[in-house]
């Protein structure tokens, strides 16, 4: 039965349908059960956004308040991971998997390679990304590009509530390592997310919108940015096809390269930095794989290249607009 | 507005998530004579393509809607009415009307689904109507109620209708112990038990028509008469469908397996191929639909012959099917003695959807005979 719920609620969900399901799947994190300020354990208060609210009274012992030390708990949970155990480890923001790199990177990443396929590392870590949320520099950056630069790793950025459950139950399924990356403002978001569990298939992305005359690629938060840029060009006469990629790695360049031949014109659209980001490495690709297709130069909408702003007047301009999304659509049909 | 001499011509709601439609092209003149259930437009939506059509008889007075726009759900699209009417009273209609506010609930959820308690496990369904006669909806493998759309207003202008989704499909249950026509036939008596239904005229597609002679076989009293669209049962013949709709994995693979539903390939939209695909990744729907398959139609033969298990006594039968049906040949229309058989032109395995009025107006009569 389909209900409209939150982002947040469809996480939720996932995370208590597979622990149920599963008894090696566990969840660890700061603040995920009790946390500062709320009334101890038992009026759990489900982390810094509420996403694992509840899941301490039905799975008492499964969830795990850590001290606030990334690199020992992710440490932990890689090494839960490769023993048996399936771990979610919540990371809070992404901006704090530096202190962590070496056990993701170099451990995490490489455990299947190196031991001849014979080691899994069924880890999931999930953390909050991007800005708007005025959260300043050191808790909003768009960082997916940095792991998706490493093989072995898996990433995902779901951009609405039925793609989250799906992706992250998926995500609890796999037996590699996957950084599952939601963005802060999307947990109130809501969508049609059935009651019941089901998947999403890694390395699928998804045509929220077909049109014929231009291919808008994205993720995340500017999934919703790019539709509503779609929406004003149609006004317009311009039919746009926007790609929610749902998962960076494995990425689906199938559908990428079929819509950028369809369409001939291509907008790459990422809130990450526009250096080494998805949005240059799906360009890059299509240059590679369709360039006789192309009928203008491929257009690139990304955040500037500077930390994010605290400012909030900084920070707005900061985030990539549906109106530059739409700019750069027309941008490139001027060709 | 109470005028009964002018009807409207109204955007019709296909289904419980549409909010609009597009008219995509009248298909009659002004000034054309009309009769009930002729198609006079079409009418695209996020979903389908279907004609809207005549519920009364009269003139086609006035195109209201234009090709090519969106309105939203009863928004007038057109003026019905007999030729004395003058023009300056359909004039006046069209200046005066209002579209009507939103019925029960007020919401723009539309119509409700209900969940039947049963031995079997939950099972959803649709009702529309309270006239004497029992109608049930038995939709066909892989699908669910909603296939409905085009048929179950229609219906329940004249009978009190339920569409269930058979274990494993639609919202109902996914669990399901041996599946296969016995078990899906259980499934049957069970929610007719928990509604309190000892009786009622059986409209089964494929899958669904071979539940319903099962049922007329094993428990008589519980069938007035059956309807049997495209229907499993009749014959061993199968295409790949069943094989090729398990099999499917995203998208792409799935979009050519809907159209062999079709006649009109044209029908089967983004939305519907996302629909079933959503549906088909919940946990456990594989599984059930790999099992059933096999008992069903395995080693691409079908398994039951339900309509050969029915002796001379069997409840009056009424046989529809597309000519264009891929899934099951039309050729198994003929395969049930003393049955009533209809093979409409142009139309695929999913008549009901493309040739609604004429597979309506089929029902209605064929139920009214009894």
């Amino acid at each position: 039965m389909a209900r409209n719920i939150s982002m947040r609620q469809a996480l939720n969900e996932a995370l208590d349908q597979e622990m149920t399901r599963d008894p090696t799947v566990f969840v660890m994190g700061e603040d995920i059960v009790g946390g500062a300020g709320a009334g101890g354990e038992e009026d759990a208060w489900g982390g810094v956004l509420g996403v694992t609210k509840g899941l301490h009274a039905k799975h008492r012992g499964r969830l795990l308040d850590t001290p606030l030390s990334e690199s020992a708990y992710i440490g932990a949970a890689v090494g839960a991971a490769a023993c048996g155990m399936r771990p979610v480890a919540e990371l809070m923001f992404l901006d704090f998997m530096g202190v962590c790199f070496d056990q993701i990177f170099n451990q995490a990443a490489k455990f299947k390679y190196m031991f001849g396929g014979k080691a899994q590392t069924p880890l999931v870590i999930r953390a909050m990304v991007g800005a708007g949320f005025r959260a300043a520099a050191q808790h909003s950056q768009m960082l997916t590009p940095l792991f998706t630069h490493i093989p072995g790793l898996k990433v995902v950025c779901p951009s609405n509530a039925y793609d989250a459950k799906g992706l992250l139950i998926q995500s609890i399924r796999d037996n590699d390592p996957v950084i599952f990356c939601e963005h802060k403002n999307l947990y109130g978001t809501e969508a049609d997310v059935p009651a019941e569990s089901y998947t999403i298939p890694f390395g699928e992305a998804n045509i929220v919108r077909e049109g014929k005359h231009a291919t808008i690629i994205t993720y995340g938060m500017m999934v919703n940015r790019s539709m509503e840029a779609a929406g004003t060009l149609a006004k317009a006469g311009i039919e746009c096809e926007v790609v929610d990629l749902r998962t960076l790695s494995p990425i689906d360049w199938d559908t990428i390269i079929d819509s950028a031949s369809k369409t001939g014109h291509v907008v790459c659209v990422d809130e990450a930095h526009p250096r080494c980001s998805i949005a240059s490495d799906v360009s890059a690709m299509i240059v590679q794989e369709c360039f006789k297709a192309l009928k203008g130069p491929i257009q690139m909408v990304t955040a500037p290249h500077t930390p994010v702003p605290f400012s909030p007047v900084l920070e707005d301009l900061y985030i990539p607009s549906s109106a530059a999304i739409a700019a750069a659509v027309k941008k490139s049909m001027a060709h | 507005m109470t005028d009964t001499r002018i009807v409207p011509i109204v955007m019709p709601k296909w289904g419980l998530s549409m909010k609009e439609g597009k008219v995509t092209g009248w298909l009659m003149e002004d000034g054309t004579k009309i009769n009930v259930g002729d198609a006079i437009l079409e009418v695209e939506t996020d979903k389908i393509a279907g004609s809207v059509e005549a519920s009364d008889a009269g003139v086609l007075r006035r195109r209201v809607g234009s090709a090519d726009t969106i309105y939203p759900v009863k928004a007038l699209l057109g003026v019905i009415a007999d030729q004395s009417v003058p023009e300056t009273e359909i004039d006046a209609y069209i200046a005066a009307y209002v579209m009507p506010v939103a019925e029960e609930g007020g919401d723009d959820q539309g119509p409700k689904t209900e969940i039947a308690e049963t031995p079997l496990g939950n099972l959803r369904y649709a009702k529309r109507g309270s006239g004497d006669d029992t109608v049930i909806l038995i939709h066909g493998f892989g699908g669910d109620l909603d296939n409905w759309l085009f048929n179950i207003d229609a219906l329940g202008e004249v009978a009190t209708v339920y569409a269930l989704d058979l274990p494993g499909h639609g919202q109902s249950t996914k669990q399901l112990d041996n599946p296969g026509l016995a078990a899906m036939t259980a499934a049957l008596a069970g929610f007719m038990d928990s509604l309190g239904i000892s009786g009622a005229h059986l409209v089964g597609h494929s899958m669904g028509g071979a539940i319903a002679m099962r049922m007329a076989a094993e428990q008589p009293s519980k069938v007035k008469s059956m309807t049997l669209i495209c229907s499993a049962g009749l014959g061993p013949d199968i295409g790949s469908y069943v094989d090729d709709f398990v099999a499917a994995q995203g998208r792409k693979d799935l979009k050519p397996v809907l159209e062999q539903l079709f006649a009109d390939k044209s029908l089967v939209s983004r939305q519907l191929v996302d629909d079933v695909l959503k549906y088909k990744r919940l946990d456990g729907v594989e599984t059930l639909l790999t099992s059933l398959a096999s008992a069903l139609f395995g080693g691409r033969k079908q398994q039951d012959a339900p309509g050969s298990k029915l002796g001379p006594k069997k409840p009056p039968a009424l046989v529809i099917w597309g000519k264009q049906d891929q899934i099951i040949p039309a050729t198994h229309a003929a395969n049930l003695p003393g049955a009533k058989v209809h093979v409409i032109d142009n139309a695929g395995h999913m008549v009901f959807m493309e040739k609604a009025g004429d597979v309506n107006a089929l029902i209605k009569s064929h139920i009214a005979g009894q």
